[in-house]
């Protein structure tokens, strides 16, 4: 199973970004094969609609779980449809710290 | 409606305190809402009746109404108790206490938290737009009868 998790930089040790559509980069983990993947996020500087167009991001890499600070209102029914289910983080952890998390 | 209310109500007090308790103020939980939206939130009229799945008409009724029971409370000093209304939770979050995230639940899952597994859960009323506010900012947002491309347009009901 895929997660994406929102980072502020392209490295293990960053910390998440809070933002969900306009983030620097998604972390891209698999559960399975333990590896880490980080994309730039294309809608980083959009004017509008970075949230939905996030989401369509995300799910072309297939995942079933995303990780972020917060997430717009219009961001739920788009995550219904694509069965992705939102995870909100209120503290600052490192995109490793919630890979551990998901290992446990 | 996205959140609770953190109190239940205010009461007066000073001298006279005491006779504003006997004859309260109902404010309804939607005319809290439409003041949060506008006046802590800083939401112009149209996006906040958007939130709140109205009509730009009746968000300004229900608003008008949130302000006029406010300022009658307060000048006669009467007691406000926020309760009622028709209201919708956005339900289906969940917060774990081990690792302190919030999560909403897919149908086809077992209640159970996503990240570090525990079981230690409960139901959260999770505030779910404070994204959208700056991404609204630059688009021209239908309301009703015109569209309205000056912030200040909006606000000339406010007062």
């Amino acid at each position: 199973m895929k997660v994406a998790i929102t980072s502020r930089e392209n490295s293990i040790d960053s910390i998440i970004d809070s933002r969900f559509g306009r983030c620097a980069y998604f972390a891209i983990y698999d559960t399975e094969t333990k590896e880490t993947e980080f994309v730039k996020n294309p809608n980083k500087e959009a004017n509008e609609g970075a949230g939905p167009a996030s989401v369509k991001f995300i799910a072309s890499y297939r995942v079933e779980k995303a990780v972020s600070g917060e997430f717009g209102f219009k961001i739920k029914s788009l995550m219904n449809e694509v069965n992705i289910q939102m995870i909100v983080i209120q503290e600052e952890k490192t995109i490793k710290e919630i890979v551990d998390l998901l290992n446990k | 409606m996205t959140s609770i209310p953190t109190v239940s109500g205010y009461k007066p007090y000073g001298e006279n305190a005491r006779r504003g308790e006997k004859n309260a103020i109902f404010l309804l939980l939607e005319e809290y809402e439409a003041l949060k939206l506008n006046d802590y939130e800083n939401r112009i009229q149209c996006e906040a009746a958007q939130i709140m799945q109205v009509s730009r008409p009746t968000y300004t009724r229900i608003y008008m109404s949130a302000r006029q029971k406010i300022a009658t409370a307060f000048v006669e000093g009467r007691q406000l108790i926020i309760e009622g209304g028709k209201v919708e939770y956005s339900k289906g979050w969940f917060l774990c206490n081990d690792c302190a995230c919030l999560f909403d639940k897919m149908e086809k899952d077992e209640l159970i938290c996503p990240l570090c597994k525990s079981k230690n859960l409960e139901e959260y009323f999770y505030d779910l737009f404070m994204e959208e506010a700056s991404e609204n900012e630059n688009q021209d947002i239908e309301c009703g009868r015109m569209k309205c491309r000056n912030r200040g347009h909006n606000n000339r009901n406010d007062i």
